[in-house]
């Protein structure tokens, strides 16, 4: 159980402009600006639950991960995750739960992978049977057995951050914070880490916070969506509500012979060339079918495909929205 | 505990991989140690009675010196931690449930002790056979190398606990340059690193023996090679645990504090 209520944080930022003459004057006097990373951050995440957490750059997703797996100690506020304030009980509440940074290593560099893995076995007192059946399951479900062998220098990012995701869940955590897992991964990497998150919250009921950009993450491994922005929760649902929320129009592509489509009503011809025609409806008006009769029964349809908005464009609206 | 010894284990095994620059730092500290002991010579001619120690009893000193430079060299600092602070990878190590001073020191402690087990005995056991005076000597009785054994440890513990102010000290400068030359300098100079402090003024003495840095490698060498009395061992060797004490204690002031005000550089 994670609950967040009124958390705040702002940092202060030094600024001065270019120049020789300002760096001079820095030096004597420094201007700072305060920062608000996080105003009044308040949600309840239940056990199990695979939550993402949305939001552009400099948003506050990191810096609300951080204060909950007690790196930073937030203004004011209360955070309590099974049990414990994270930054009061540092040590206790690390115990039970995983980090991983998606631009950051948590693996010993020089020594082979399988080395870091015995050492973070021994900072967390996990004992042999249950460290034995983990890393077994683990390497099976992420399939590194062949990598675990060599050091960490020499794999690529996609094998590393397989290992990492290994790494944090050595001690069988509770909660499973994923800052950015799959940034800058492949196609088949991104698909294998996605199954893998899948898997875990499936089978060990792990909870499961997600930050990223990828839309395609969020779309194939949460139900539930947070969205941040300058330091506020401006949205807490689900991906089909907000969806639903945002997309009433819906693209319609349709190959056709026979004569050239005439106006219909509540349908908006974009393009209509050679038997080619794009129609944006709006759902409110008229349904998909509705729509797909009103066609058919004036043209002989070859194909037609239905589009509504992609979570990319759902997410750009969002932003727009909120002016974030 | 385990996971204190885990995490020296593999540091002290990253540590030995490092041959070559074993050798290479052999080989500079015998030349370095020789070129000490033949400017002394050049003095020495002049009259051994004006110079507070003997000079074969000097001659012990930069060997010893020399064979644990690894262990007490003031300029020596683990870049990793430096960077993780600045880089802000100390967020992995913020979220093990481990203290992170004791983590540190461990790591300190290991990367010294791993570079001198690679050096100490082959200096050590060229040096015990070079011509007499410029050889090293065993200590002048058992209980001395006994009490020297005790000593070196806590002199080194105690370098270690300064260094950490220094560590934790870029959480607020962020560029540890700064701190990290001016402390060199000043710990080099006053722990004897530079002149065995003997050779200071008679009237500096008194501040230079109470200053911590005196009890990094000036105590157990002098022990080992016999240039202190009794009633001094004794004196010194507290003093080495006061300052032990008072330099942990303050670090983890220092740490607990830095901490709560840390931000995470980037992302």
């Amino acid at each position: 159980m994670i609950e967040l209520k009124n958390i705040n944080k702002t940092f202060k930022v030094a600024k001065r402009n270019a120049g020789f003459s300002e760096a001079v004057k820095a030096l004597f006097h420094k201007e700072y600006t305060t920062i608000n990373a996080l105003q009044d951050v308040s949600f309840t995440i239940g056990d199990g639950e695979m939550v993402g957490y949305i939001g552009p750059n400099g948003a506050g997703k990191s810096s609300t991960i951080k204060i909950m797996s007690g790196i930073l100690t937030p203004d004011s506020g209360e955070c309590i995750i099974n049990g414990y304030t994270p930054w009061r009980d540092r040590v206790k509440h690390v115990k039970e739960i995983g980090v991983v940074f998606g631009q950051r290593s948590q693996l010993w560099w020089d020594v082979p992978v399988i080395d870091s893995f015995d050492l973070i076995k021994d900072i967390y007192k996990v004992d042999d049977t249950s460290y034995k059946k983990t890393l077994s399951q683990l390497i099976e479900l992420l399939n590194i057995s062949e990598i675990i062998r060599t050091p960490a220098r020499q794999l690529s990012l996609g094998q590393r951050m397989r290992c990492e995701i290994a790494a944090s869940l050595l001690h069988n955590p509770k909660v499973l914070f994923l800052d950015e897992p799959t940034i800058g991964l492949d196609a088949v990497s991104k698909i294998s880490v996605r199954d893998f998150i899948k898997t875990i919250n499936r089978e060990n009921k792990t909870t499961v916070i997600l930050t990223t950009h990828d839309m395609q993450d969020i779309e194939a491994l949460t139900e539930r969506i947070l969205l941040i922005g300058k330091g506020r929760i401006l949205l807490d649902g689900t991906l089909t509500e907000l969806k639903k929320r945002n997309s009433v129009h819906k693209t319609l592509t349709v190959d056709y012979s026979g004569e050239k489509l005439p106006e219909f009503e509540n349908m908006a011809t974009v393009r209509d060339l050679n038997g080619h025609a794009e129609i944006v409806i709006n759902t409110d008006l008229l349904s998909v079918s509705e729509a797909i009769t009103t066609i058919s029964q004036k043209v002989e349809i070859k194909d037609i495909s239905v589009a509504g908005e992609t979570s990319e464009e759902m997410v750009v609206s969002l932003y727009k929205e909120f002016e974030i | 505990m385990k996971k204190y010894i885990s995490f020296f284990k593999i540091r002290f095994i990253s540590g030995l991989q490092y041959r070559a620059a074993a050798w290479a730092g052999i080989a500079t500290q015998f030349a370095w140690g020789g070129m000490t002991l033949l400017m002394f010579w050049a003095f020495y001619q002049n009259g051994e009675n004006s110079f507070p120690m003997t000079f074969s009893e000097l001659s012990s000193y930069i060997w010893m010196q020399q064979a644990f430079l690894a262990m007490f060299m003031a300029w020596f600092f683990d870049g990793e931690i430096f960077d993780s602070i600045t880089s802000g990878n100390i967020a992995y190590e913020l979220c093990r449930p481990c203290d992170l001073y004791s983590m540190w020191f461990t790591k300190n402690m290991a990367i010294r002790l791993s570079k001198v087990m690679l050096r100490c005995l082959p200096i050590l056991l060229v040096a015990a056979f070079l011509p007499y005076p410029f050889n090293i000597t065993l200590p002048p009785d058992f209980l001395s190398g006994v009490l020297f054994l005790i000593s070196i440890v806590l002199g080194f513990l105690v370098l270690i606990s300064f260094s950490m102010l220094i560590y934790i000290s870029a959480f607020y400068t962020l560029s540890p340059m700064g701190i990290r030359m001016l402390a060199t300098s000043v710990i080099e100079f006053f722990a004897g690193a530079v002149i065995p402090l003997p050779f200071f003024p008679e009237a500096l003495q008194p501040v230079m023996y109470a200053l911590p840095f005196a009890s990094m490698q000036n105590t157990p060498f002098m022990i080992y090679v016999g240039h202190i009395s009794d009633s001094e061992i004794v004196k010194s060797m507290v003093l080495q645990v006061i300052w032990l004490a008072v330099l942990v204690i303050a670090g983890r002031l220092l740490m607990k504090h830095a901490l709560k005000k840390v931000v995470v550089q980037g992302g």
